[in-house]
């Protein structure tokens, strides 16, 4: 018995965010969920060991060589031009692996632009065990186009989301501190810029730019920080009126040390609410646009034109349903983990 | 006016048994056996601090509160309650027993008029027509003294004032003529003219139509003054019942006795404390404008003003309290904000010598006379940042003002602020440490204002403004801020501005007091003369209504 009344006198104080977390720790699905989702971010991260064409160790007549981090020509290796080697060329193949050579190939040896010129069926193929989950209509490998595409799809969303909430916060902020005049401006403003058609804007840019990630990243994030700035104004008009923000002006901060240490501390809950659910926001926006031919330029993996490869060959169920799995789990791990976070800032629920 | 349907009930034959009533949360008990009576007439008052059940065990009666687990039996008539469907209750429900609450703003239905919300009753329950229903309605408001009742039936809840928003309410849950009326703390979010309105109007009705009232309450004077018997009740146990007179004079139960000697006294010493020095804060002629927005296409243009408080002259002296009493809407929180300087003034307010708009943008002027007044605000659930814990909540005046502090220095002098405020009491250091650790969150209403308190004094001002610092703590709290005020004044000799609606914490606290009505002052003095002899109108009748509560 004493040891449980000295642990709970001991017991340190949680401070607010310290319990949401512990309330999104409980929800067991939310929790698995951000777990997942991490563990393939964080493999995807290192997409080039686990998916690629090159070996990521050579080891050819006495010497090490290291493909993925430098290109060697096929001289080096016996061969018989002086160009980059394709790893994946039967003869290369057998010289860098015969005798005391040996190589050894990442779990799947395919890169997201391969072609697979030794494929045993016309383009695309199935499933086979060269392809473990086939060829999309140019040979290309379409696990490693996934793996690819995935990681593109989420740093991509990532990188919008956090533009997204910095602007979006800065804007609310302003607008909800100052009030009166700033606000009405500010709101105007939103208005007309909320009313911009922004899938013209994307069409006409990419016909007058170079299509880029970077070109699609600051597009979006033109349009992508409305919708957070208007709950991060609403948080702070209700904040700035409470008596903790009056006491802290009559002991004498300014405007800066009360926005900075009082106000957006207590007026990140609709933020960190949303962002999960921004995140899938992105991955959608993006997936869409690149399904219409508007996101990425060709030749980068992307989840969109792989959909849209799956439309034209409607006959290649792998490309279609691999696809549209990988979207389901991404978008669904993100809505789960949404719904738990949520649930552990709902100030309703008791945290027991 | 029908027959009062509580007429065929026999008088003190029992209307509603409530035996061994329990209600719990998520497996956390909050009423536990709770046994009373209630016969067809009477007048019951439940009476317990906040968080002591009085109201989740009521409204658990006719089960309107969500996710309680409610075990037990309550017989209304010999039919038990807590056994019926959601079916049939919704039958009792308005019909049998009808409940009134604390805050008629929010519990009318703001899209719909009052005549139509009072008429939704009759034609639900009663299922009269339209026409014979909207007759009834006119009889129900003229019943409960509401002027004109026929403009007012037409009005919509944010038309009406909120002593006229709570006739309504009680016209409402009339309609139905109940046998039980509950009414949860009716007059609790009325000021205090109105509440002897509004209970004289109470008593009126529950004499004409026979019913019983089960009325909830931390209210004691009003107790004294409406409920025949009396149920006390501490954390969820009932713990004395009685008459209401044999309660008040012979109290039994050791929380009864404190809950009654709670009413605020005015020390004896009161008055030895002498004025020393010139007063830290006066004021002429202050006056405090509100833009407002004009209706039509004038307002795109130009704003109206509306005046908060209409040239005021008062002065704070050195080492004593000036309250400041009036209802709302009188502007004296307006004029807290002035005093502390964070809204535009006009005519002058001088801070030991200096006014605010003098020091207006010099950085460190402003920043010394901040230090000087300090404030202690009503809430104390809203007055303390619920993501800082209690050592940066306090230790904050520090860094501002003594930025040169080392860390143990502010910790040491926190930890001296707390002690002063009368928490830390009997914690060894390692405790202490653990405490500075904990968050808002975790502290009780009368502790989180110590904690509000402490964190004015650690600036060491001269100054204290109090807006209404008791107003919303249990009244057995409210008597120990009180004394640690009062302790805090003789000991630092502080001065304070009081504000507050309550003449009670005025004749416990204040030297001097000036008496606010719509932005003027219309009575000031010293407090026995103003409270002993008033001569304005409006004072007579709020120093009335204080005592006769």
């Amino acid at each position: 018995m004493s040891s449980s009344t000295e642990s709970t006198a001991v017991r340190p104080s949680l401070s607010p965010s310290a319990r949401a977390w512990q309330r999104f720790r409980r929800n067991r699905l939310g929790f698995v969920s951000l777990v997942l989702f991490v563990v393939l971010v964080v493999l995807s991260l290192f997409a080039e060991v686990l998916s690629n064409d090159k070996p990521l160790v050579v080891r050819y007549e006495g010497t090490y060589y290291f493909p993925l981090v430098q290109d060697y020509p096929e001289t080096v290796f016996g061969g018989d031009f002086d160009a980059p080697t394709d790893y994946l060329d039967p003869f290369i193949r057998e010289r860098i692996t015969e005798g005391s050579n040996f190589a050894i190939y990442p779990l799947n040896p395919y890169g997201p632009r391969t072609l697979n010129y030794f494929a045993k069926e016309p383009n695309p193929s199935g499933p086979s065990r060269d392809n473990w989950l086939g060829t999309d209509d140019r040979g290309r490998d379409l696990l490693a186009q996934l793996i690819y595409g995935f990681r593109v799809s989420v740093l991509f969303a990532l990188a919008l989301t956090a533009v997204g909430v910095v602007l979006g916060v800065v804007a609310g902020a302003i607008q909800g501190f100052f009030g009166g005049k700033t606000d009405l401006a500010f709101q105007r403003f939103i208005e007309v810029w909320g009313s911009m058609p922004e899938l013209y804007l994307l069409i006409i840019f990419s016909a007058v730019f170079a299509p880029s990630i970077t070109l699609l990243l600051v597009l979006l994030s033109l349009f992508g920080w409305m919708g957070l700035s208007d709950y991060v104004r609403a948080e702070f008009l209700r904040n700035r009126q409470l008596d903790y923000v009056r006491a802290a002006r009559a002991m004498g901060l300014s405007n800066s040390q009360i926005i900075w240490r009082h106000i957006l501390p207590n007026s990140l809950t609709p933020v960190v609410t949303f962002l999960p659910f921004r995140m899938s926001a992105a991955i959608l926006a993006l997936t869409s646009l690149d399904f219409l031919g508007l996101g990425v330029p060709p030749g980068t993996p992307s989840l969109g034109e792989l959909l849209s490869q799956g439309k034209n060959n409607i006959d290649a169920w792998w490309i279609s349903l691999s696809t549209f799995a990988v979207l389901v789990v991404t978008l669904l791990l993100l809505t789960f983990m949404g719904d738990a976070l949520r649930d552990a800032l709902d100030p309703r629920k008791a945290d027991r | 006016m029908n027959a009062p349907a509580g007429q065929n009930v026999q008088p003190g034959t029992p209307l509603l048994e409530v035996q061994n009533l329990s209600v719990g949360f998520g497996g956390q008990p909050v009423v536990q056996g709770l046994n009373l009576t209630l016969r067809a007439g009477e007048k019951l008052a439940l009476v317990g601090e906040s968080g002591s059940g009085k109201t989740v065990s009521a409204l658990s009666l006719l089960k309107l509160v969500p996710q309680a687990e409610v075990t037990g039996t309550a017989l209304l008539n010999g039919r038990d309650l807590l056994q019926l469907s959601e079916r049939e209750l919704r039958g009792v429900r308005g019909d049998e027993v009808a409940c009134i609450f604390q805050e008629p703003m929010t519990a009318l239905n703001p899209l719909y008029t009052i005549g139509n919300q009072i008429a939704e009753v009759l034609t639900f329950k009663k299922g009269l027509p339209p026409r014979e229903a909207h007759q009834r309605v006119l009889e129900l408001l003229t019943a409960t003294g509401i002027p004109e009742p026929e403009r007012r039936a037409n009005a919509f809840p944010h038309q009406l004032s909120g002593g006229q928003r709570q006739r309504a309410m009680i016209a409402m849950a009339l309609a139905s003529e109940p046998k039980l009326l509950i009414a949860d703390e009716p007059t609790t979010a009325l000021d205090a003219s109105l509440r002897v309105q509004m209970l004289d109007l109470l008593d009126a009705l529950q004499v004409r139509l026979g019913m019983a009232v089960l009325i909830i309450t931390h209210d004691l004077h009003l107790v004294k003054r409406f409920a025949h018997r009396i149920a006390v009740m501490e954390k969820g146990l009932l713990v004395e019942q009685g008459p209401v007179a044999d309660v008040f004079a012979r109290p039994q139960h050791p929380y009864t006795q404190k809950l009654l000697n709670s009413r605020p006294q005015r020390p004896a010493d009161l008055d030895r404390v002498a004025p020393e020095g010139a007063a830290p804060m006066s004021a002429q002629a202050l006056k405090v404008a509100y833009p407002v927005p004009l209706p039509g296409l004038k307002g795109w243009f130009r704003k109206g003003r509306f005046e908060a408080v209409r040239g005021i002259d008062f002065s704070v002296p050195a080492g004593r309290t000036l309250g400041v009493v009036g209802e709302s809407g009188s502007g004296k929180s307006t004029l807290a904000l002035a005093a502390l300087g964070l809204v535009p003034l006009e005519g002058t307010l001088q801070v030991m010598g200096q006014s605010w708009a003098a020091v207006q943008g010099q950085k460190h002027a402003l920043r010394a006379l901040r230090q000087q007044v300090q404030v202690v605000f009503q809430d104390p659930f809203s007055s303390l940042s619920p993501r800082f814990s209690i050592e940066q909540i306090v230790g904050e005046g520090l860094r501002i003002h003594h930025p040169q502090a080392s860390e143990m220095e502010r910790r040491d002098r926190v930890l001296a602020a707390l002690k002063e405020v009368g928490l830390l009491g009997g914690l060894t250091e390692e405790q202490q440490l653990a405490w500075l650790q904990r968050y808002p969150h975790e502290f009780s209403g009368g502790q989180r204002q110590r904690i509000a308190i402490a964190r004015a004094l650690i600036v060491e001002p001269r100054m204290l403004v109090l807006d209404e610092p008791t107003s919303a703590l249990d009244v057995t709290v409210q008597k120990q801020v009180i004394e640690l005020l009062l302790q805090l004044q003789r000991q630092r000799g502080l001065s304070y501005l009081l504000i507050t609606h309550d003449v009670d914490v005025i004749w416990a606290m204040a030297h001097e007091v000036m008496v606010m009505r719509e932005g003027r002052v219309v009575e000031a003095g010293t407090t026995e003369r103003v409270l002993k002899q008033p001569e304005h109108p409006y004072t007579q009748a709020l120093v009335g209504s204080a005592a006769a509560l």
